[in-house]
């Protein structure tokens, strides 16, 4: 028989380059004379910014600091155990570099078997055990202090989450099981379902002690010595824990049953770990530990070996870290400051822009247009942002006084941009028009000034052409809602130079957004996949296929909505108007929709009628329709779309278009909200074998978001 | 506008167990800032009845305000204690007699009318900020002869003040530092220091120190329990060749924070707060700063007279033990045996540490202690000597005086 300490060995020599997490134990006399107590630290070594993790070397370490407490409560020289973490991290679970190494079903099971093995013996010593949620805790973090007797929290604490979930894990050193039957059935799908699929949604310290997790709040100032003392007291019988009796009736069923809802209407069943969570959390209301136990060390060893998880974390990482360091954007070293932002156009983009840069840069912000009408308008609708800001607590008085004060409007653009340092325009989607504007600016613009463009499908190179500084034209492409959608795709012209482009970059940084370097090319990324994979949908109704068959194919991708839905989003106009630029780029690819066309021309916003509370096609719409006689299945309308989207993310990687699929992956995930479980697209089309049928070979080495070889 | 002064009284104070300075004291890994924060936190947590917004003055001493002792700590610390935001605070110095000073000055406003209560106390972290940490001497001290070299020099100041009381030897010094030891451990074993403690958790990432990860510190770490004549009579004396002030008759280097609430009489009797103690007088004066030592005498000889009082009135001292010569001076010059059983009846300085700017706070909260015990006595005196050549002394009036019996 394996030992634990034999099994964590065998699991760390997968693992060579593990950021070893220690486990300090170090002796105590509690007050009150409450008698001598361990406290074991886990700590990396390192600051904060490093956050303590648990690999299998971590989980040897904390085994035997175990083996030490335990044989001095076993000899009754201790009265307690404690656990709590470095200043501001108490611990944020397992290391997932660890988890992508993983290649056998057996390996992986051996990384849930081993954290259980050793988190359990927390819950069996002969003495009570307390964790301390002094910081950050994630994941195995939580699951550690879910195994002790006792739990106190900080009232500092930022983030507090079982995020496994949500990258496509289910919480399996214990979360499924001991947090039910904690807390109950509910609050537990909250934390383990709903907090997860709701972009990773984070508890505080006071929520956390709301929810009953925690049995006593402290303040972060003396967090640990309150913890003690009060430790001290529960040891003398002083205070005593009283805990509400958790519901295992019908309740608990209810709640996997919301469980359930939750995770359809966020992954529409595409995803598999919230299903496996809450069939662990649904069979934990027996109360039997083992068996939950054996169920997450299952269900772990399944989803780790499984390319959704695999997926999860390439766009984990991809978020995290390329998002943070933009692929082939050039040294930041030569951007230019931006101490004042023109904005042309006044209009509703225009002024969520103006808006946007406000709130980040902090600079004055001048925006221009063609009638005092529309730039009192425009700054109107700035300065009743700002006051909703205000009411909501997110900005003080002061704050808004000073934001208020920055925004401007002028008719005149030399006046407003003869001292500004970046230009953006976001006037008609018309290319003339853009290039009198540019042309306009620049005859008043200082020579440095960077102009951006918020063109969502002309050619940036074509927009410079007719400027003596073309170099300074920059493509910034937002994505509506420009205050939410995190990316922004930046665009080089033929002639932009790396000092405006670097600037670009600076600015899109300070803006908070994940920027994409992307080359000029036919509606760049987002729209030109999204219209593709638009097309394909549109195609096979044209041909014959009933719209509602169309929408239900792609279901199985769990994206954030239907295609239809997400057209009706855009404005069926603007999508006819991409389909149409992308058509006389590529009019072997890209068609335009007859049916389309119809529906723009009936000015219709829409294609459904949301009178019965769920959508149903318009009749008016569906008698615009004209279809063909071609009837696909489900199946043969996923294929053909799917087929269409790995072309076309085949031809703009040899067009260049970005640096690597992960951009595009990037892209979809961060600027049309496509699911982390599909990785963006690629690593799923590489899974279901549809970009070896087009392309003939994968977009992605094995292991970057798979399963390694 | 006539103005009446106000009686102003100690109502409660709270220390950190001291440690000892230095990379294998308890408090190596910990900030200074923190630990009269975590002093001052405890203070509120002990007096419900005293509402945060209704403080006035945050009074916070250090020797070397720099770094996490800097930053005007009184107003930093009032914030991280979480004070509202409402409350001022400044920082005090006056070296050893800070958290003193810290006292006399929000007790100079509450009698003025100015402040109804205050937070006073004092913080030294002497690992963090070792003693002459960025000083720079006017070197006009030097060429004019305004002092001799020994001043800047504590340890040589005590020499200077074995020369001034030639019979006070080195014997008689170690004599009294073993009962200071005696005594303090004594107090220890009856509970009179730990109820005024506030238990601070720290951090040891060396393993050098002992035991890594975090620990709680609930008791001295300077003291020596057990500590005989013999083991002081072959300590080295590192100020002078065969002088008499060694490690053992002297308070070591040390980190740790004290506070204390003081407020008019009338406020801590509206709001159900304890009177432990009522001010009666308080005075500084200056000496020589070589024999800095003797400071406490002239510093009490004025509050005495300002209080109308004579030495004989005073049952209970509270006297630094910077030196033990310091404290045999005041005594020989007063006339009181070493051992006399008013004096300093918890131990002191030589068991428990110094540190120096939160030192006074500490006098005070062990003279309280004292005086519910001893209602039978009416006044008490703390004292201590300053750097530099200076004396500090309060007197106090014990609320819980019964009469003579």
């Amino acid at each position: 028989m394996t030992t634990t300490a034999e099994l964590l060995k065998q699991a760390s020599e997968l693992f060579p380059d593990e950021v070893v997490t220690s486990a300090h134990v170090r002796h105590l006399d509690l007050p009150f004379g409450a008698g001598r107590f361990a406290l074991i630290t886990l700590d990396n070594g390192f600051d904060h910014t490093k956050p303590t993790t648990f690999g299998p070397a971590s989980l040897a370490n904390l085994n035997t600091a175990i083996d030490q407490v335990e044989k001095e409560a076993a000899a009754g020289e201790i009265v307690g155990v404690g656990i709590t973490g470095k200043p501001f991290i108490f611990a944020v679970g397992a290391d997932l570099k660890g988890v992508e190494l993983l290649k056998e079903h057996e390996h992986a099971l051996a990384i849930g078997k081993g954290g259980h093995e050793v988190f359990k013996r927390l819950a069996t010593l002969a003495v009570p055990t307390f964790a301390y949620y002094n910081g950050a805790a994630m994941g195995g973090g939580v699951e550690v202090g879910l195994h002790c007797s006792y739990r106190t929290v900080s009232a500092a604490l930022p983030a507090f989450s079982l995020p496994e979930v949500f990258l496509g894990l289910v919480p399996g050193w214990g979360g499924c099981t001991l947090l039910p039957n904690l807390i109950g059935a509910d609050k537990a799908v909250s934390v383990i379902i709903e907090n997860s699929l709701n972009q990773n949604k984070q508890l505080k310290g006071a929520q956390v002690y709301e929810l009953g997790i925690a049995d006593a709040l402290f303040e972060g100032a003396d967090f640990l010595e309150q913890s003690l003392l009060w430790t001290a007291s529960v040891l003398k019988g002083e205070i005593v824990v009283d805990r509400p009796v958790i519901d295992r009736g019908e309740a608990w069923d209810q709640a996997v049953a919301k469980g359930r809802f939750i995770a359809d209407s966020k992954v529409h069943g595409a995803a598999p770990a919230a299903y496996r969570a809450l069939d662990i959390i649904a069979a934990a209301k027996n109360g039997d530990l083992q068996q939950g136990y054996d169920a997450e060390d299952t269900a772990l060893a399944d989803l780790i070996m499984g390319g959704e998880l695999r997926a999860g974390i390439y766009a984990f990482n991809l978020v995290q870290k390329r998002g943070k360091r933009p692929a082939g954007a050039p040294d930041k070293s030569l951007a230019r400051p931006v101490t004042k932002v023109g904005v042309v156009g006044a209009g509703l983009m225009a002024s969520q822009l103006a808006l946007l840069f406000l709130r980040r840069l902090e600079v004055p912000v001048v925006l221009t247009d063609i009638d005092q009408e529309r730039v009192d308008k425009g700054v109107g609708y700035v300065h009743a942002e700002i006051d909703k800001l205000l009411l909501k607590g997110r900005v003080n008085q002061d704050k808004a006084n000073r934001l208020k004060a920055l925004v401007t409007g002028v008719l005149d653009k030399a006046e407003g941009f003869a001292d500004a340092d970046f230009i953006i325009e976001a006037v008609f989607e018309e290319i003339g028009v853009k290039q009198q504007v540019f042309a306009e600016v620049e005859a008043v613009a200082p020579a440095h000034a960077i102009l951006a463009t918020n063109t969502s499908s002309l050619s940036v190179t074509e927009m410079a052409s007719k400027l003596k500084n073309p170099e300074r034209v920059v493509g910034f492409h937002f994505f509506n809602p420009v205050a939410i959608l995190p990316l922004l795709e930046i665009v080089r012209g033929e002639q932009t130079d790396d000092a405006s482009l670097a600037t670009a970059f600076a600015v899109a940084k300070k803006l908070k957004k994940t920027a994409v370097l992307v080359k000029d090319a036919p509606a760049f990324v987002v729209n030109r996949i999204l219209t593709r994979f638009m097309g394909e949908i549109q195609n096979v109704i044209d041909e014959g296929t009933p719209v509602e068959v169309a929408e239900k194919a792609v279901e199985p991708l769990g994206l954030p909505m239907s295609p239809l839905v997400l057209l009706e989003l855009v404005g069926p106009a603007i999508g006819l108007h991409v389909s149409e630029t992308l058509n006389r780029a590529f009019p072997d690819r890209f068609t335009v929709s007859p049916n389309l066309a119809a529906v723009v021309k009936a000015g219709k916003r829409g294609f459904y009628v949301y009178d019965s509370g769920k959508p149903e096609l318009d009749p008016e719409v569906a008698a615009l329709l004209k279809q063909g006689d071609v009837v696909l299945t489900e199946e043969q309308v996923r294929a053909r779309v799917l087929d269409a989207v790995a072309q076309e993310i085949g031809l703009m990687l040899d067009e260049g278009v970005v640096a690597e699929a992960q951009d595009i992956d990037l892209c979809l995930i961060t600027g049309a909200g496509w699911p982390f479980h599909l990785g963006g697209i690629t690593p799923y089309l590489d899974r279901e074998g549809v970009s070896e049928r087009v392309n003939g070979k994968k977009f992605l080495e094995p292991g970057v978001a798979s399963v390694p070889a | 506008m006539p103005r009446t002064v106000r009686d102003v009284v100690f109502v409660d104070g709270v220390r950190t167990p001291f440690g000892k300075a230095g990379p294998k004291g308890i408090y190596h890994e910990t900030r200074a800032d923190d630990l009269v924060v975590k002093a001052i936190r405890e203070l509120l947590r002990r007096n419900p009845g005293l509402e945060p917004a209704k403080i006035d003055e945050v009074a916070i001493a250090a020797t070397t305000q720099i770094g996490d002792q800097g930053l005007t700590i009184g107003r930093t610390a009032g914030i991280l204690a979480g004070l509202p935001q409402t409350v001022p605070g400044y920082s005090i110095d006056r070296m050893c007699a800070g958290a003193l000073t810290a006292v006399t000055t929000v007790a100079g406003s509450v009698a003025f009318g100015a402040y109804d209560v205050a937070i006073a106390g004092g913080v030294e972290h002497m690992g963090r900020h070792p003693m002459g940490e960025g000083v720079d001497p006017n070197p006009r001290f030097v060429s004019e002869k305004l002092v001799d070299e020994s001043a800047l020099f504590m340890g040589m100041t005590a020499e200077n003040l074995h020369d001034r009381y030639p019979t006070i030897t080195k014997q008689r010094a170690d004599e009294y530092a073993v009962r200071s030891q005696e005594k303090a451990a004594k107090a220890y074993a009856n509970g009179k220091i730990q109820q005024d403690l506030v238990p601070i958790s720290v951090r040891r990432t060396n393993p050098e120190g002992g035991e890594t990860g975090w620990g709680l510190v609930t008791a001295d770490e300077p003291m020596r329990p057990g500590t005989t004549i013999e083991n002081l009579t072959g300590l080295k004396t590192p100020f002078r060749v065969h002088g008499r002030v060694t490690a053992g008759n002297a308070a070591g280097l040390n980190d740790g924070a004290t506070a204390s609430i003081i407020a008019s009489e009338d406020f801590a009797r509206e709001h159900d707060l304890p009177v432990k103690m009522r001010l009666v007088a308080y005075s500084f004066a200056g000496v020589e700063p070589e024999v800095m030592g003797y400071g406490p005498i002239p510093a009490t000889e004025k509050a005495l007279a300002q209080a109308g009082l004579t030495i004989d009135d005073i049952g209970l001292f509270e006297i630094n033990e910077a030196f033990a010569v310091q404290v045999l001076a005041f005594l020989e010059h007063y006339g009181i045996a070493d051992d006399d059983a008013r004096v300093n009846q918890y131990g002191g300085a030589i068991a428990f540490g110094h540190p120096l700017a939160s030192s006074g706070v500490r006098l005070m909260t062990q003279l309280a202690r004292q005086f519910e015990e001893q209602p039978n006595v009416r006044y008490g005196l703390t004292t201590m000597c300053v750097g530099f050549g200076m004396g500090a002394t309060v007197i106090w009036e014990n609320p819980h005086f019964e009469g003579d019996k």
